[in-house]
Formats: C-alpha cells, structure tokens, sequence
C-alpha cells in the first residue's frame, strides 16, 4: 500500500538521523539505543498491522491502531513533561549566569 | 544594625520613587537595594536618583530571582536584617520598623506580612481576591509548604541574616512565596504573622498567576 511505503521511507530517514547522531556523539548510546529500537517497533507495526492486533487483543484493547494511539498519547505527554522540566532547568541556568553578573558588577 | 531592604522592580518607575522615599524616611540607617529585574523603562534611573542603590539584571527573571539576587548581595555585605518589599507603592514602609521591632523582641527567625490577621489594614481589595482567590491559594499553600497562614501570598518579609542564610530561593517567578513558607518548616525557623497594610492600585496577580505558581512548584519538584 501507498501509505505503508511512505511510513517506511520515513521511518529510515529516522533511523539515519538517529544514526550520525549517534555518530557525532550528539545523543547519548542509551538515548540512540532507545530510538533505534522505537523505529524499528514502528516499522514493524507498519509492516506486520496484523502483529499490532495481536497485541491490541492480548492488552484488551480492540484495534490494533487504537494501541498504537493510546500508547503514543502517553510517550507524547511523557515527552512534553521532560521537555518541560529541562526547559526549567534551563532557566534557572539563564537566571545563575544573570545574578552573578549583576552581582559581579555591584550596585549603581 | 545592618539592616537590608531588598525591592525587586520590574518597570515600576511610576511608583518606585515613592515607595524609595518612604523607605528612607521610616529606615534612615536602612540600606535601600533595588534588583531591576531588566525594565524597559527608566526604573533604575528613578530607583537611584531617590536614594537607592540599583543592582541590574540585564533580563527579565522573575520577582523571585531579583528576591535571591538583593539577598544574595546583603548577606554579602555583612546584613543582619534583610527585608523583602514590593515596589508598586502598595504596602506601608513604617510596617518594617513595626517588624523589626517584632523580630527582635520575640527573638524570631521571619516575620511574615498578613492581610488577614486582626490589625491589618486594606484599602480597596478586590472581593474575587479576598473571597476567592486567597483562600483557595490558602488552601493550596497549606499543602505544599505543610505551614497554615493566614495570608497565602504576601510580598512583605523581614528575615534575621540566620535566615536568609538557611532559604534558598530556586523559583524565579512568584512561587518563590510558597518555597520560602516551605522551609520556614523544613530549617525550623521561628516565625509569626504580623498585621500589614495594603492598598491596591491595581488588580495584580489573578487567576491565570495562580495557576502558574501551582505548576512552577509542581515542576520544581522534578528540577
């Protein structure tokens, strides 16, 4: 099918992104190992739709495409709330390098 | 004694001349240290040209990083009583000689501003906040810190240098409030409420801030 072939094309364009990230030592092994293996689940699932069902079942859900759904809705929202937390982490960054210069440059 | 009053400012030149000059007649002997939090105005200008010595972040961080910034720096020079107060001209500068006094007479740690305990004073506040917003922040206050006051969200506070010494302020926006309350418990420091007066000008933190406070304490748990 039309839609399987470009979820596929896509998800190795993924995977080599994770790649020479990897490669360039951008991303951490563990964080590398966890895409590599997240991408191929997802190829797999692309590939094999009757395995997702067979999941879905097992887990009591109906529909294998219902599984994937609900399962990307939690790492979604797991992923907003550590982009959240180091965005804060971030900040408090910012707010040390400007407190020590204010303080560093003394009062007017 | 060396006595600190720490003002955090944020385009407030309408009113921090005043509030400046209110703070040197009550306090003489008082150093008076304005944090402008990155105005965009002419604060530190009018901040300086009333007596005050003006420490400048270069950006916008939040009510409660310029707070830890004048802590910082009055602790550093030799400050035996650091006072926290707003500068858009809505508390009483003669309530610090009254806290002082109290702090040393009861041999206390902190002494908290409160528009809700006998003896308080306030001049047009709006009903949403005293009916509805304060005593629901109350509420969420008291499970956060552990600590049950009368006023949630006060920006008046005098501390003994023990202290300033033992907080430490992490919250850059205005949940430094509860996190302070917090470790008034956790350092076990000796506190008390005490009656201030307040008149509003305007309406100021709603129901939009305090649900960002709740979320900057929830987050700050996972920093």
């Amino acid at each position: 099918m039309f839609i399987q072939i470009i979820l596929i094309i896509f998800i190795i364009f993924a995977l080599s992104r994770v790649v020479i990230r990897a490669q360039k030592k951008e991303i951490r092994i563990g964080e590398s190992l966890g895409w590599v293996v997240f991408w191929l689940l997802a190829g797999a699932a692309v590939l094999w739709p009757g395995g997702t069902v067979v999941l879905a079942n097992t887990l009591g859900v109906g529909r294998g495409s219902d599984l994937i759904f609900y399962v990307s809705l939690a790492l979604l929202f797991y992923m907003m709330f550590r982009i959240f937390v180091r965005l804060e982490r971030l900040e408090r960054n910012i707010t040390k390098v400007v407190r020590d210069r204010a303080l560093k440059d003394g009062p007017k | 004694m060396n006595c600190h009053i720490v003002i955090p400012a944020y385009n407030e030149s309408a009113t921090i001349g005043r509030v400046v000059g209110a703070c040197r007649s009550a306090c003489p002997q008082a150093t008076i240290l304005v944090v402008d939090d990155g105005s965009t105005d002419v604060t530190v200008d009018t901040a300086h040209a009333a007596g005050a010595r003006v420490l400048i972040h270069e950006i916008n961080r939040g009510q409660g990083a310029a707070l830890a910034t004048g802590t910082a720096w009055a602790l550093y020079n030799g400050a035996d009583v650091i006072v926290h107060f707003d500068a858009d001209n809505q508390l009483e500068a003669s309530d610090i000689v009254k806290a002082t006094e109290l702090l040393v007479r009861d041999d206390l740690d902190v002494v908290l501003g409160s528009r809700f305990v006998q003896g308080a004073q306030v001049v047009n506040m709006p009903g949403l906040k005293r009916w509805i917003i304060n005593p629901v922040a109350r509420i969420i206050n008291r499970l956060f810190t552990g600590v049950t006051l009368t006023d949630a969200h006060n920006g008046f506070r005098v501390l003994t240098r023990k202290a300033a010494e033992h907080i430490t302020i992490v919250q850059d926006r205005m949940a430094h409030n509860s996190e302070i309350v917090a470790q008034l418990r956790t350092q076990r420091l000796r506190f008390c409420e005490m009656p201030v007066t307040v008149r509003y000008h305007e309406f100021g933190q709603g129901i939009e801030g305090g649900v960002r406070i709740v979320k900057d304490l929830l987050l700050g748990k996972f920093v």
